[in-house]
């Protein structure tokens, strides 16, 4: 069993959840992942490393409920059955961060995205690196995270949807001046790490993306992870999460993500409102 | 009672399961034999002065001697023989290969039907745990560590047997049950998996920790387990699906064996578990071994329509013999000398079926199996809505990259016995041999822990 912390809501469906962990922080660093679970019968959740403290041995999580499995684990409040990890490799940039020196780094954070944007960004600005950020949210009610952000980079853009906070359009809108940008790190929704990567390519720009696909076990035995990346089969879970962008085949990609949507909508309902959602009315299929 | 070997002298076969009711439950098939089918079965050994079962079997039964027991009804005994030299009998009496091993060696099987060696050992195996025998002597607590690199059956094994020397073991485990392929990989009703968490609690009795949720090389190094212990054994076995590399193969409804059984077994996708199952209504399953067999009997019992697609004929297929005839009798069809060349989706990336190539044996190789040839103009499309690739697993070697271990061409680790390349650590199972049978990785923990006592005793002279 591992004690959690605390696990509290901060903007509309995105909570903060913070574990002890003392093993798997000890080796944690940014771009790996972990595995969860919040009972013993419940499904394994892959989450991005937010934050940790190697002295406390605290690990910060950050998700947002969007199925049944989520929406379990908002209301469990006193430990987690199970939980592994630090899984998949770190972040390129953090392995190479000497030959970084003079570069200028931008990440581009979408939605969620953001709490793994963040160990990366501070990771980076803390060893004296030119660290921009670029961050994209649906309005003004789900930006978190500001002024952690602000704290850890030169420059910070915020944009929204609706223009309820910064500009008003999306993530791209925003890269197209930026000529002077070495390396783009793009997390978030596939379709938005898709777009960023079209449009880096275009620019001659080096382009890493955080990929997020179906996982099971998380350590290379199930293979529901994999993706195409420049025509070859790789596994998220131990040769990613991070691959080249320009490489990666969104399309196909997308098109696995939604494979248990059907599964998964009719159960998150059944969480939310009992068994009054039995399906046998056909109106919703 | 003398035995008078005749033509009619057949084995006793256990009860199953009705075909019509088992497809639709996960509960075992096999239903074991009673005490009077036992005494029977073990009525028929001959108990030969030099039996040939004994060197067929991986890990040295005494067989003759357990067999002579259940027929004398002393069953506490009959368990000490076994467990003398196995760790695991209510797993192998279910899952071992016999035919190829102890069974394939017995006298009888030339003239007659063999001794049926599993069912008996299963007999026993399930007698003990019914009636709570205990296993073997305990010994003397020793000073040195023992960690164990993943608790599928070679780490148990390894486990068992140096726990009962008194050693002190503990055994890492990156899923959240212990197991291994046992747990997660072969299904409930072959292998009920209260047997293999008895096993474990088992050995959790006998002084052995357990810790869950750790995968070695990113929650803690190799190097830092060598600071902690006094000898490693890496048994983290061959658990990496292989997929064909044929077009198509990423489309929404193919799977590899791995994942469905994982989520079948281990995340109990059938009953209260919360993961969810992708199920087609019409699906073919690749490949032509136990994991196969495993997969399309599952699927079968979610009341779908299941066949096997197999590049070689039937008597080919390396899957036990027992659990082809099963598959037969639970209406999957066996489509066999066809190769998959290609997934064929619709615009939405989803399986429409898979085209494959007609296949013609042109000899046998060494080990007997067919050798095929493509037929030529002859791909046909066979229509399905999931795919399954059950074509064999590749090496789990998280815990030895970046190490001084030393690893073969095909990624598998070197050993001389069970001894690594590196100081201090051993290994064996899978992860050595590629993928293998449960007694075959069993044999390796047996013998790795042995080698690491020689390891210590040594020291203990050299010391003095």
């Amino acid at each position: 069993m591992v004690k959690i912390v605390e696990n509290v809501l901060l903007k509309e469906n995105i909570y903060k959840l913070v574990v002890e962990a003392k093993d798997l922080v000890r080796n944690a660093l940014p771009g790996q992942f972990v595995m969860l679970m919040t009972h013993e019968e419940s499904e394994r959740i892959p989450l991005t490393i937010h934050a940790y403290n190697k002295e406390s041995g605290n690990l910060t999580l950050i998700y947002q409920v969007v199925g049944a499995g989520t929406l379990e684990l908002s209301k469990e409040k006193e430990t987690l059955f199970s939980l592994v990890g630090p899984l998949g490799n770190p972040s390129e940039l953090i392995v190479n961060v000497d030959d970084l020196k003079e570069k200028n780094i931008l990440f581009i954070a979408g939605g969620i995205g953001v709490a793994s944007i963040y160990p990366q960004a501070k990771y980076l600005h803390e060893r004296g690196i030119n660290v921009s950020i670029i961050y994209g949210a649906k309005n003004k009610q789900f930006i978190i995270l500001e002024e952690e952000l602000r704290s850890v980079c030169q420059e910070l853009i915020l944009t929204t949807d609706d223009g309820s906070m910064g500009h008003k359009g999306v993530v791209t809108d925003c890269i197209k001046e930026r000529k002077d940008i070495d390396i783009c790190v793009a997390i978030g929704p596939m379709v938005m790490m898709k777009n960023v990567s079209n449009l880096t390519k275009e620019m001659g720009i080096k382009q890493i993306v955080s990929l997020n696909p179906i996982m099971v076990d998380g350590s290379g035995m199930c293979g529901a992870c994999r993706v195409e990346v420049g025509g070859k089969v790789k596994f998220a879970c131990v040769e990613g999460p991070e691959f080249d962008g320009h490489l990666v085949n969104f399309e196909a990609a997308m098109k696995r993500l939604e494979l248990y949507k059907t599964i998964e909508g009719k159960k998150y309902l059944k969480e939310l409102e009992g068994e009054t959602h039995h399906g046998e009315c056909a109106n919703c299929e | 009672m003398e035995n008078v070997q005749t033509v009619n002298d057949k084995k006793v076969m256990a009860s199953v399961q009705k075909k019509e009711e088992r497809i639709h439950n996960f509960q075992e098939v096999s239903l074991g034999y009673t005490k009077e089918e036992a005494y029977k079965e073990a009525s028929r050994c001959l108990q030969c002065k030099n039996p040939r079962c004994v060197i067929g079997c991986p890990v040295g039964i005494e067989i003759p001697k357990f067999i002579e027991a259940i027929k004398e009804e002393k069953m506490e005994m009959a368990y000490n023989i076994i467990t003398e030299a196995s760790t695991l009998p209510a797993v192998c009496g279910r899952v071992c290969p016999q035919e190829n091993q102890c069974e394939k060696m017995c006298i009888k099987g030339f003239k007659s039907d063999a001794i049926a060696i599993g069912a008996l050992e299963r007999y026993v195996a399930d007698y003990a745990n019914m009636h709570h025998l205990k296993k073997n002597k305990e010994s003397e607590k020793k000073e040195q560590r023992i960690a164990i690199i993943g608790s599928g059956p070679s780490g148990l094994s390894c486990a068992g047997t140096l726990a009962k020397e008194g050693y002190r073991v503990t055994v890492y485990e990156v899923l959240h049950k212990a197991g291994g392929v046992l747990t997660y990989g072969i299904p409930e009703f072959r292998l009920p998996k209260q047997i293999v968490e008895k096993e474990v609690v088992d050995l959790k009795h006998m002084g052995v920790e357990f810790v869950l949720d750790t995968l070695i090389g990113k929650t803690i190094t190799l190097s830092n387990l060598k600071e902690d212990y006094d000898a490693i054994y890496i048994a983290t076995g061959a658990g990496l699906p292989k997929f064909m590399g044929i077009p198509n193969e990423l489309a929404c409804g193919v799977f590899s064996a791995n994942e469905v059984l994982t989520r079948i077994n281990l995340m109990k996708a059938y009953e209260d578990g919360n993961t969810p199952l992708y199920l087609g209504d019409k699906i073919i399953v690749v490949g032509g071994g136990n994991v196969a067999c495993d997969v399309a009997r599952s699927l079968k019992r979610f009341g779908k329509d299941v066949s096997i697609v197999y590049r070689r004929g039937i008597s080919d297929m390396p899957a036990r013999k027992e659990e082809v005839h099963h598959l037969l009798e639970e209406q999957i069809e066996i489509k066999e000398f066809l190769n998959p060349v290609r997934i064929c989706v619709d615009s939405n990336q989803l399986v429409t079926g898979i085209e494959v190539v007609h296949m013609v044996s042109v000899g046998t190789d060494d080990k007997g199996r067919a050798i095929v040839e493509e037929v030529r103009d002859s791909k046909e499309v066979l229509e399905c809505d999931m795919v399954v690739m059950a074509l064999g697993t590749n090496i789990n070697a998280l815990a030895i990259e970046n190490t001084d271990i030393k690893v073969r061409e095909n990624g598998c680790i070197e050993v001389d016995g069970t001894r690594t390349s590196s100081d201090r650590c051993f290994a064996g199972g899978d992860v050595v041999t590629g993928a293998a049978t449960v007694i075959l990785a069993m044999e390796a923990g047996k013998k790795a822990a042995y080698e690491i006592i020689d390891l210590f005793e040594k020291e203990k002279t050299s010391v003095v």
